[in-house]
């Protein structure tokens, strides 16, 4: 613990931090555009220059000089002032000042600092240096000329992502960030160095020349889009969401948010459904809400009815959907739309248990039948970082790129009865081993199995339990918390032929199943839910509501209200509410603050944000077997999972650019 | 300065190159320079490799050699290495060509000492023979570059042409070079002033004259 004086402060800092650290621990705001906290040091922006004793005359950048017991710093010197202000003049030497078209002004680093730092005119009279555009797909926008180049996306892709796709061509003054013959950047987190690039050379191209951040809401929220529920920020304007952008939280996202979770929000202004519909003579027709709640008061559901949840929903919807049929009299609850039907008696066994901050730290790792990438990109970050420590990573189920050096065991799971000697020496050998359970997995009933492998493997250990299981929708766990699980899964449900059933937003449910019942869906898109629907009520996406969503590892969280449903659409909890009175039951909430208080006093743990205690992982039943194998993942397209992403046209674009490799062509401009 | 964008990529391109392999005799010097680096760090061969590659595809073009993206996507397969990070370096270093070039590329220095012993006359020199800044001469023979110093100043002004130095010219002693090198010569690299052997100073040594012949001790003259 070496001590330093900043400014005359003494500090006492950690052993192997930077000068600049040192600075930041001591309350000082070092100006810096290539270093980043989560990324390696580049020390080539120079703008972090400070004055330290003992040491060269002459300033240092603090980025890269590691404290050290006794140093003294100045970070306010004349000295340190004249290098900022000659760095800044550098820097801008070649800058463009385009600021009014570029879409980083107002947030942009360079912008902030040359006010803050730089010398307020410059004496540059020669021409500037022009670089020409770089195509990197369809979601990064360039304006090379504006690059300083900090390499910050160049180390994003290469440490972070692991795709080795942007770098640094030329040198001095000819060096040009590009990707390798100009292809678009293909992976699921590319669009994060748009938040990472300092200047406006990296820019959003779907948001382009779309808004100002200073007439941006922001609201707090948490993405749907996977079972990660990273904290973004939706940023609106009148009654559109403009854009996403993530939140730090080290736990969950750290900072970075996959492509779908930034760019589905323009589905959100797409193909929605803004009024009520009802199904006359085989057509859907528009209606009113008295006509719609009396026809399905008309089918006289008393008990027979039933309630299925969507991915995106949040719980207040979901227990609002339980008051109901408990008012009625019915608990056919369930929320694994596929089919799926593990068994759910035990919430330990089937939650991401070694959490995903957790999980980089564990030193052998066994995905069963998981395609980690699209299933959830944030905990592929994470297993990256676990295996550049050297964990090693061995995975079942058909082959997909990784980004990180793992072994293929095949698809057939006959091996977790009879485990081969590698994987059972690396596993019990291992400090902090871990299973991480996809939906793949579940589905081929390698649960029970898996359960086994706990003791064998030894994945609990003092502060550590290994045992996890990745989810992919954002509802999974509040619903399996809130009891939407039925014995025989969605199979109990269909034969138990409901009068009615709701279908909460539930898009991948196959209603041929459903024959007889009346449908009436609830939700926010016209998907295949509302297409196979006899009654739609017009309801809120996330973005329009206020509710509490629990992700894979059982962390309860919290999303605002950004933006107002469009049309008629109203908040999912009214309408079940209203439904209520229409059917003559009571649910014993008049407002969503009684309705959150009714579903905390029978769920305590969603009543406060942060990982829920769910106890420990069940005895195994020692009968079971694995059987068959995992011969695909669920996830066929992975920017087309739920109705959001599919009205989205830059998911859309997306989809037809990088996974299936259209031309598309640029119209003339 | 030097256009050092790669050659863009096109049909005919990869048609030409798509299948490039190193020779037995390439391929030996290859893994030579992969082995001296630990197991897995073979990227740090990826110079050499480059600079081989280069030398292959000289031969069989019979020109100093360049790097067409696809024989970069070789070294970068052969090292189990990104494409990108192969070209980062193939476009850090002037010494590798991204565009064809000719079967000597002239290579001339026009920094300050060069320029003031008179590389002017050198350009002028190569202008007069067909060439130009950045082309290939008419007939193939000639690639000409302005380079900044190559370290010869003593023996300015220089010109580098393939792996040789030819150092202080004059405009007749660098026609005489290069019409060696058009008649398929190997003329005498180095120094082109007769009774001059290395870059020992002209007219003699100036200073420590006493130790020309033997060791001297002048610490008693400090």
């Amino acid at each position: 613990m070496p001590k330093v004086t900043v400014d005359g402060q003494e500090i006492e800092v950690p052993d192997g931090a930077t000068v600049l650290q040192a600075c930041e621990l001591a309350g000082k705001e070092i100006p810096r555009f290539c270093y980043h906290e989560r990324l390696s040091i580049a020390g080539n922006c120079r703008m972090c220059l400070v004055e330290v004793k003992p040491g060269p005359p002459k300033p240092q950048a603090s980025c890269a000089l590691p404290a050290t017991e006794g140093q003294e710093i100045r970070t306010d010197s004349q000295m340190v002032k004249t290098a900022r202000e000659g760095v800044m003049e550098f820097l801008l030497i070649n800058h463009p000042l385009d600021c009014p078209i570029c879409d980083q002004g107002g947030e942009c680093d360079l912008q902030d600092q040359s006010m803050m730092y730089g010398r307020g005119a410059t004496r540059y009279t020669a021409n500037k240096r022009a670089v020409s555009e770089k195509y990197m797909g369809p979601l990064i926008k360039t304006i090379m000329t504006r690059c300083i180049h900090c390499t910050r996306c160049v180390r994003f892709s290469e440490e972070i992502a692991g795709v080795d796709e942007i770098g640094a061509l030329g040198r001095g003054e000819d060096m040009q960030i590009t990707t390798y013959l100009e292809q678009a950047a293909e992976h699921e987190l590319s669009a994060n160095v748009i938040d990472l690039c300092p200047v406006g050379a990296l820019t959003s191209r779907p948001y382009a020349f779309e808004a100002r951040p200073w007439e941006l809401k922001k609201t707090l929220s948490i993405d749907v889009s996977d079972a990660i529920g990273a904290n973004i920020r939706l940023d609106s304007r009148g009654r559109e969401v403009m854009r996403a952008l993530p939140r730090n939280n080290d736990d969950v996202n750290e900072e970075w948010i996959s492509d779908k979770a930034r760019y589905q929000v323009d589905g959100l202004q797409r193909r929605r459904l803004d009024s009520v519909w009802i199904r006359k003579d085989g057509t859907l027709q528009k209606a009113g809400w008295d006509e719609a709640f009396a026809a399905i008061a008309a089918a006289q559901p008393g008990k027979s009815i039933a309630a299925i949840a969507g991915d995106l929903v949040d719980c207040e919807t979901m227990f609002a959907a339980k008051a109901l049929l408990s008012a009625m009299g019915s608990d056919l609850l369930e929320g694994r739309q596929t089919g799926m039907a593990y068994d759910v008696s035990n919430l330990a066994a089937v939650n991401f248990n070694s959490t995903l901050a957790g999980i980089e730290t564990a030193d052998a790792i066994l995905i069963l039948g998981s395609h980690i990438r699209w299933e959830a990109p944030l905990v592929n970050v994470r297993l990256r970082k676990a295996a550049k420590r050297g964990a090693k990573i061995f995975i079942a189920g058909p082959r997909w790129e990784t980004t990180f050096p793992a072994e293929f065991l095949g698809e057939d799971l006959g091996f977790l009865n009879d485990v081969p000697q590698a994987l059972s020496e690396a596993m019990t050998g291992a400090e902090r081993p871990a299973i991480i359970m996809g939906g793949a997995g579940l589905a081929a009933g390698a649960l029970a199995p898996a359960l086994k492998l706990v003791e064998q493997f030894g994945l609990i250990k003092d502060g550590w339990n290994g045992f996890n299981v990745l989810h992919m929708a954002a509802s999974r766990m509040g619903g399996l918390m809130l009891g939407y699980a039925q014995a025989g899964g969605i199979a109990d449900v269909a034969d138990a032929k409901p009068k009615v059933l709701l279908a909460l937003g539930a898009d991948e449910v196959d209603f041929t199943n459903f024959g007889d019942s009346l449908k009436v869906y609830i939700g926010h898109h016209g998907d295949k839910g509302a297409h196979a629907a006899d009654i739609i009520l017009p309801a809120a996406s996330y973005a329009e509501k206020d509710g509490t969503y629990v992700n894979t590892e059982g962390r309860v969280q919290f999303a605002e209200k950004a933006v107002f449903a469009p049309g008629d659409a109203r908040e999912d909890w009214t309408i079940l509410r209203a439904l209520a009175d229409t059917l003559g039951v009571e649910l014993g909430f008049d407002s969503f603050a009684q309705l959150q208080s009714a579903m905390i006093a029978q769920v305590p743990a969603l009543g406060e944000e942060g990982l829920a205690d769910l106890g420990a992982l069940p005895k195994p039943d020692a009968k079971a077997k694995a059987q068959g194998s995992i011969s695909a993942y669920p996830i066929k397209d992975f920017y087309l999972t739920n109705p959001i992403a599919r009205a989205s046209a830059v998911m859309q674009r997306c989809t037809a650019e990088l996974l299936h490799g259209e031309e598309i062509l640029e119209a003339a401009e | 300065m030097a256009d050092r964008s790669p050659q863009p990529d096109s049909p005919e391109l990869r048609a030409r190159w798509g299948s490039f392999e190193f020779s037995s005799e390439y391929k030996a010097k290859a893994d030579k320079a992969i082995a001296r680096y630990p197991e897995g760090r073979q990227k740090s061969a990826v110079m050499p490799l480059l600079d081989l590659a280069q030398r292959q595809v000289g031969e069989e073009t019979d020109t100093q050699g360049w790097l067409p993206l696809p024989v970069i996507e070789y070294v970068a397969t052969y090292l189990e290495m990104p494409a990108i990070r192969v070209l980062e370096v193939a476009s850090f270093y002037f010494m590798y060509n991204l565009k064809p070039v000719g079967k000597y590329h002239v290579q001339v220095c026009g920094t300050t000492p060069c320029m003031l012993r008179g590389s002017d006359a050198l350009f002028e020199t190569c202008a007069a023979r067909g060439m130009f800044k950045g082309h290939v001469s008419q007939d193939g023979l000639w690639t000409l570059t302005e380079v900044e110093c190559m370290g010869n100043c003593a023996t300015a002004p220089m010109v580098q042409i393939n792996d040789d130095n030819f150092e202080d010219l004059t405009p007749e002693r660098l026609d005489a070079v290069l019409d060696a090198l058009a008649a398929g010569e190997s003329p005498k690299a180095g120094t082109q002033e007769p009774g001059r052997h290395t870059s020992e100073p002209s007219g003699g040594p100036s200073t420590l004259k006493q130790m020309v012949d033997a060791n001297h001790d002048y610490r008693s003259e400090w």
